[in-house]
């Protein structure tokens, strides 16, 4: 049984083009019937479409990517953009996907859940069976041996996320967090809405246009503050988030001072995500007070990114190690026998998603 | 036999400091079983030398200064194998490591395991006295070590560069948390070996006596402070830090100076 892989992904396919192919959402079983695959699996992000097949007889590229996308939505120059793994190289492939190494964002989780639920599904619907368990259930392991052998998921990477991971450094516990949003721009809601996601309950929106304000906390379930009240904010708040249009910082230390000596246990989280500043830049010289603007912010995502990038020569090494294995399996050998025989106690139900992977 | 006992439970606290040393520069730091091994095995050597100088003196093996010092290093991974656990600091093991190499080392290469020449005999009270308050010592060890963990990582949260390490250490009010309690503890300990050392029946200089109390008020000064909200959290971090410092100084000024008197 020959196991392989078509799809496209962001490396070859514009987003247009991933998602009609996405929208089409062939299933497992719809591609078994239409292609003659002995086992199906389809595997739809926001990234990627792929299917991941065993069949007796060869089944060309084209076959697979008109059934995927229907007829009517592929032409040739689309079919081009599907790539095509056979055998190893699929296995290497689907290890990598993954465990993150091919994802636009390299180390994030939340393909690791896709790929387990799309395994799910598969076998919910009966087309995935020995040849696809015993290539899902390696992956699932490589996965889990990358993200714990190596630091490839460590750090935040995006503006919202590495504001958390700092509150959480900062206060430890979010719950019961009091936040406030100064301006109502973009950034400002997604870092409120991702502080939200963490336990953030108490969010006050403060916005120079009432009814903007109004809205922005309708959105992340807050409530609006008027914009002449937000200073008397400070002896409640714990994080400021700021993004206004001001030309002149709104806050500096001299303001901040008299209420900072009250806060004596209370650390101040801000972020000032407005250019200009909002903030002045010396309040952070102030005892308990963290502040961070959106160069700081911008620059810890990056490198949090960059040192991502680094660990994947040592990811690529333990996908090196079951790939080999994996080939010696398919070709019958000592430590592939090892594998099937291992493969075999293993329980075919898929593991328990983590909160970070559903 | 026993300082070769003590020679190789240094070498594993020293591969333990080597190994988080270079990790940390590496820019690749995760808190690993190994450094934790490295302690409980430091441990386990120091255990055996503290237990064959004992039976060999048949009693605690506080009487100079080394077996002073082997005793806090001892002491202070005893807390740190009770305590970081429990307080899920298991990162502790990799700033305790140094601070008991350290202690370790000072003590085999000076010159100081000159043995008594006043050989007193057993004495319960005494022997209270000098271990409970060597285990205070170590609490307050382990708040040091806490507060150098919480000072670093309050650092990094202010300058904005956040190495590897930042993001192993526990959250700041986690690791407060761990100090205070910690100072509770080694204060508590304290306080008992103090007031056990009125019970010994011994002549009590009056210099060891001022020190003590000066060790012990510095602690409920900390402490009350902190009661009181008059001091923040990086202060009180500060404190353990200069506390413990001067602690240790004291500790042995005071036995240095037991020692040489005696030997006179």
């Amino acid at each position: 049984m020959n196991v392989f892989c078509v799809g496209i992904s962001h490396h070859t396919a514009e987003v247009e083009v991933r998602e009609r192919y996405a929208a089409a959402s062939r299933t497992e079983v719809f591609m078994r019937e239409r292609c003659g695959c002995a086992e199906a699996l389809v595997l739809a992000t926001c990234n990627r479409v792929e299917v991941y097949a065993a069949a007796a007889q060869a089944i060309a590229t084209d076959e697979i990517a008109r059934s995927l996308g229907g007829n009517e939505s592929s032409s040739p120059a689309e079919a081009d953009e599907f790539y095509r793994y056979e055998g190893v190289e699929c296995a290497r492939h689907l290890f990598r996907v993954a465990a993150g190494l091919d994802s636009m964002v390299v180390g994030e989780t939340e393909i690791l859940g896709q790929t387990k639920k799309a395994y799910a599904q598969a076998r919910e619907a009966g087309t995935a069976g020995p040849s696809l368990h015993r290539l899902f259930q390696r992956a699932f392991r490589v996965a889990k041996q990358v993200r714990s052998r190596t630091d490839i998921t460590r750090g935040a990477v995006s503006v919202g996320s590495v504001a958390v991971e700092l509150a959480v450094k900062i206060f430890g516990d979010l719950a019961n967090r009091k936040a406030l949003v100064l301006g109502a721009g973009e950034t400002s809601e997604r870092t409120a809405r991702a502080l939200a996601a963490h336990g953030v309950t108490d969010l006050r929106v403060s916005n120079r246009s009432f009814e903007r304000g109004q809205d922005l906390a309708n959105r992340v379930g807050g409530r609006a503050v008027p914009f002449a009240e937000w200073k008397e904010q400070f002896r409640d708040i714990d994080i400021l988030i700021s993004s206004t249009s001001a030309g002149e910082p709104l806050l500096t230390a001299a303001m901040l001072s008299p209420i900072s000596s009250e806060r004596a246990d209370r650390p101040l989280f801000i972020i000032d995500i407005a250019v200009p500043r909002d903030i002045a830049p010396e309040v952070n010289e102030l005892e308990g007070v963290y502040l961070y603007d959106i160069d700081s912010l911008q620059t810890i995502a990056a490198q949090s990114l960059a040192q991502r990038r680094h660990q994947i020569a040592a990811g690529e090494e333990i996908i090196a190690e079951h790939v080999s294995a994996f080939a010696e399996f398919l070709e019958g050998g000592k430590t592939g026998r090892r594998h099937a025989e291992m493969m075999e106690r293993e329980p075919l139900s898929e593991a328990p998603l983590r909160p970070s992977e559903s | 036999m026993d300082r070769q006992l003590l020679l190789l439970s240094t070498i594993c606290y020293f591969v333990a400091v080597v190994r988080a040393v270079l990790i940390v520069r590496a820019g690749t730091f995760r808190p690993g079983r190994f450094n934790f091994l490295m302690v409980v095995l430091g441990f386990a050597l120091q255990t055996g030398f503290l237990s064959m100088r004992g039976h060999a003196l048949g009693r605690c093996p506080l009487t100079n200064l080394f077996e002073v010092f082997v005793f806090l290093a001892w002491s202070v991974a005893l807390i740190y194998l009770l305590v970081g656990p429990t307080y899920r600091l298991s990162l502790m093991g990799a700033f305790t490591a140094p601070v008991v190499w350290l202690i370790q080392t000072l003590a085999l290469l000076a010159p100081i395991d000159v043995p008594a020449s006043l050989r007193l005999p057993a004495n319960p009270w005494l022997e209270f006295h000098a271990s409970i308050s060597m285990i205070a010592y170590g609490a307050f060890a382990l708040a040091f070590v806490a507060g150098v963990m919480y000072l670093v990582q309050e650092r990094q949260l202010k300058t904005h560069h956040l190495h590897s390490i930042f993001y192993q250490l526990p959250p700041l009010p986690d690791l407060f948390a761990a100090i205070t309690r910690l100072l509770w503890l080694g204060f508590a300990l304290y306080t008992a070996g103090l007031a056990s050392g009125f019970f010994t029946g011994q002549p009590l200089p009056l210099v060891k006596v001022f020190c003590a109390f000066a060790v012990w008020l510095f602690y409920a000064a900390i402490l009350h402070g902190r009661h009181l909200r008059r001091l923040a959290p990086k202060r009180v971090a500060a404190l353990c830090i200069v506390a413990f410092t001067a602690a240790v100084s004291v500790l042995w000024g005071i036995t240095f100076a037991a020692q040489n008197s005696s030997l006179r």
